[in-house]
């Protein structure tokens, strides 16, 4: 029955191996700034675009606002 | 018409580009830097976001300065530099998405990161052909102007505390894990498998708990015990002690196997508890209520030399007899006088007066008025720390902390919890001494674990945390969940006159002398045309007339006044010397003085109007405290401020800054004062009172140190939000009688000496949740009332009219 000891052993250092993920976030700033990323992520699309295809893509947020409304 | 870029309106001087309209030369330029760096998405992203740029030229040559720019630059090495910079005027996605694209501004800038709440930009760059002072420049052309001040000086080291988000970290994932491993034992104390391993489940739970004691727990204990050491029983008492005793007691549990523990009580206790203190803690990151003097007074100014030569000087370092320059729109640091240049000083950070006053060469200058036209030259009278505002900061009420000063309702609830709990425990000990001596250490410390405060010490934290949020919603925004407590216990409203009570926005304008016929009212109307100045374009609206002609001519004349021609007529406009006015004038109010053809007619006197609904506000406020003004001007004001008071109010006039808060102090011997105030003028009697709250037209912009921040629109609900506060003292207290309820379910169970576990796991969690869902359910309701709108309010005497 010392299966279970290897279950145990298993299910805390899964539970651990979050922990430190969770203290290693914190420590990277995730948590001091909660609002920002949400906002960020909606532009990535927008980040990518070069300089030179500029007009091609305003077009394309003009059609895609044709096609909301 | 609105400006494409900045959606104010542009009816006068509207500038065509594009096929869009601007409402300035500033707004064009900043499209104009967008659309040809590929950032046009700016106007997608969100319409009309923009800010129109100010005019900043040399205003920050001094981070050239090698010695102010390293105190500023987190980062710098080979060549790289990073810098945090706080931007007020950061308010939409559009200006996220412009800011965080840089990179394609310039070359140099390799990052940029902002941060929202906090309104700051973390910007990397290389320095091979770019500077801090080019960034700042460059931010400043696209209308994003840095705020740099004294306050940054030298606290470049942004170290955010992050402990509490590890600890409740820690609680959370020892909790859960407890959780589950105390499980078993809840259901089947009997079954063959569990009696083989409960020791290992056991132990596994003991080793959880230690970081939770030892580490997530510390705040309490080291509260617990700074409240014994002043001899002050206040609630942290009582939960260390209840920490203390689940861990001794759970451990000698187990140790001879008398029990499984109270290790899922300890760790979901301590998780609640750190949960309460994270949601009281929110506090608004991206205002500063700590603001003195320091945070708009500039870094550096420019001091000339024995040479005249230019050089920029850190702030702290003039000294009276030096010659310094203030540009247009810089801050005067200093008390000093004018020697070249026409000033026009804006004192509205210090006393909340709008209108900007004229100086002549020879006259004294006080400091943290703002410069609004051209260059002064000006010779040091005293230092920074020494100028008449500034040596208000030397006074010991700035260093007072009032949340420390002030016994919170938890606190003076904990004080007799904690007495009755030790009583109860002792008694009840005493009484299974006689009766069955086995049993005495275990009633004595199942009092004490069930005793544990831990719905009382949540009740106040989410009651006023959820209320600082609402108020928040509603533009009042509270330094910490504190200042609700304290508000709900003022009795004395102590209110400042201009700019608090009185609008910047809206003036009154009465004329006073010989009346002007058509003909000049049109020459008037169609000179004041021309001009750009503030005080032109609130004469220009009000004025009836409306011919508008072609000026033959058309003079302005910086810091003085205009002049305009036409048929053979001249009307000249501005300060009493400028039109040729004799003798001495009133200083009382902002006047423009009128001279047509040679002749002195009159004048145009500017009056700030009362905001819309103060007499209400009084009136309403009236009837539950007693209700006082203090000013710094003359009592010019008097007969008109008492039709809107009710009878009794404390009027006082001419009152210094130390006269202010001597008097909130005075007034402090038998009430709790509730001081309201904008300028830095009032920041001693804010600091003084029990509760200070400045109002602000416009939140990002400055206001001085103080409880709470109140949006100028949201004045007149003031009454509101102090019954609020009082309503959220009776929820705490209505928690209070429900915790205790579950207390005395509890110690029922605990003095006969029958707890188990998972009677204490059951009822520590039921009654901390049911708490929570009370508090926050009464709150929201509570909350109702503000979104209602105002009852019917009387609009009397304040029109403009002439």
């Amino acid at each position: 029955m010392s299966v279970i000891y290897v279950l145990l052993a298993i299910s805390i250092t899964v539970a651990i191996v979050f922990f430190v993920a969770f203290v290693f976030s914190v420590r990277s700033g995730q948590y001091d700034d909660s609002y920002t990323p949400s906002v960020r992520m909606l532009f990535e699309d927008e980040l990518l675009e070069d300089v030179g295809k500029v007009d091609t893509n305003n077009n394309k947020i003009e059609q895609t606002n044709n096609t909301n409304q | 018409m609105t400006c494409y870029h900045c959606g104010d309106n542009c009816d006068s001087g509207r500038i065509s580009f594009d096929e869009k309209n601007f409402c300035c030369n500033g707004c064009k330029t900043v499209y104009e830097i967008f659309t040809t760096n590929g950032l046009s998405n700016f106007y997608e992203i969100e319409a009309r976001a923009g800010t129109t740029p100010n005019e900043v030229q040399k205003k920050y040559d001094f981070l050239d300065n090698k010695d102010i720019a390293s105190k500023l630059i987190e980062f710098d090495e080979e060549g790289v530099q990073v810098v945090n910079l706080s931007i007020p005027t950061i308010h939409c996605s559009s200006c996220i998405w412009v800011l965080e694209n840089l990179n394609r501004l310039h070359s140099s800038i390799s990052n940029s990161q902002v941060n929202f709440p906090k309104k700051t930009i973390r910007v990397t760059y290389k320095t091979d052909n770019f500077s801090l002072r080019t960034l700042v420049l460059l931010l400043s052309s696209i209308g994003y102007e840095p705020y740099i001040s004294l306050e940054e000086y030298g606290k470049k080291d942004g170290k955010v505390d992050r402990s509490l988000i590890y600890k409740l970290g820690v609680a959370g994932f020892t909790f859960g894990n407890v959780m589950l491993l105390s499980f078993p034992e809840y259901f089947e104390v009997e079954e063959f498998w569990l009696e083989q391993y409960k020791q290992v489940f056991r132990w596994l739970m003991f080793a959880f708990s230690l970081p939770v004691v030892f580490y997530a727990a510390q705040d309490y204990f080291v509260s617990a015990i700074k409240g014994l050491r002043s001899k002050l029983l206040n609630i942290d008492v009582p939960i260390a002690l209840g920490i203390l005793t689940l861990f001794l007691r759970s451990t000698i549990d187990i140790i001879f196997d008398l029990g499984s523990g109270f290790f899922d009580s300890l760790t979901g206790l301590v998780f609640f508890l750190l949960l309460g203190k994270y949601f009281q803690q929110k506090t608004y990151s991206f205002l500063s209520f700590e603001r003195d003097y320091k945070s708009y007074f500039p870094i550096a100014v420019t001091r000339l030399d024995a040479e005249r030569e230019e050089e920029n000087v850190q702030v702290y370092k003039i000294q009276q007899g030096d010659r310094i320059l203030i540009r247009n729109q810089e801050i005067i640091p200093v008390d000093c006088i004018l020697i070249k240049g026409t000033a026009e000083i804006d004192y509205s950070f210090v006393t909340g007066e709008s209108q900007a006053i004229f100086k002549n060469s020879g006259d004294k200058l006080f400091a943290g008025g703002k410069q609004l036209s051209g260059v002064l030259e000006v010779e040091v009278l005293k230092s920074v720390s020494q100028s008449y505002l500034t040596q208000l900061w030397g006074n010991s009420v700035f260093q007072k902390d009032k949340v420390s000063a002030f016994q919170s309702l938890t606190d003076s609830i904990g004080k007799r919890f904690t007495t009755a709990v030790l009583s109860i425990a002792i008694i009840s000990s005493i009484f299974w001494l006689f009766y069955m001596p086995s049993m005495a250490l275990n009633v004595f410390t199942a009092v004490l674990i069930i005793a544990c405060p831990c719905a009382i010490a949540l009740a106040a934290p989410f009651t006023l945390g959820n209320m600082l949020r609402i108020f928040g919603k509603h533009k009042f925004y509270l330094k910490n969940a504190n200042v609700i407590e304290r508000l709900a216990k003022v009795d004395t409203a102590i209110f400042d006159k201009t700019g608090t009570i009185t609008s910047s926005k809206k003036e009154t304008i009465t004329y006073e002398g010989v009346a002007l016929n058509n003909e000049e009212t049109k020459l008037l109307k169609t000179t004041l045309r021309a001009s750009n100045h503030p005080l032109s374009r609130s004469l220009y609206n009000i004025l009836k007339s409306n011919d508008i002609e072609t000026l033959d001519e058309f003079q302005e004349h910086t810091g003085m006044g205009i002049e305009g021609r036409m048929n053979g007529h001249s009307i000249k406009l501005g300060s009493a010397t400028y039109v040729g006015k004799d003798g001495t004038v009133s200083q009382e109010n902002t006047s423009v003085f009128i001279n047509a053809d040679e002749d002195y007619k009159g004048r145009f006197v500017f009056k700030n109007s009362y905001r819309e609904g103060v007499d209400v506000l009084f009136e309403e406020l009236g009837r539950s405290m007693e209700i006082g003004i203090l000013s710094g001007d003359n009592d010019g004001e008097r007969k008109r401020l008492q039709r809107k008071l009710p009878k009794k109010t404390a009027l006082l006039f001419d009152q210094k800054p130390k006269d202010k808060l001597d008097y909130i102090k005075q007034l402090q011997n038998r009430h709790s004062v509730l001081m309201v105030g904008d300028g830095l003028n009032d920041a001693g009697a804010l600091a003084q009172s029990d509760v200070g709250i400045s109002v602000s037209e416009d939140i990002n912009v400055f206001s001085p140190a103080c409880d709470g921040i109140l949006d100028a629109s949201k004045l007149t609900k003031l009454p509101i939000f102090v019954k609020l506060s009082q309503k959220s003292i009776q929820i705490i207290k209505m928690s209070f009688l429900l915790s205790l309820c579950y207390n005395l379910v509890g110690l029922y169970f605990a003095v006969t000496g029958q707890l188990q576990p998972v009677v204490a796991a059951i009822l520590m969690p039921l009654s901390s949740i049911s708490i929570v869902v009370f508090t926050t359910l009464m709150t929201n309701l509570l909350a109702r009332k503000l979104a209602k709108p105002n009852k019917e309010r009387r609009n009397d005497d304040d029109q403009g009219h002439i």
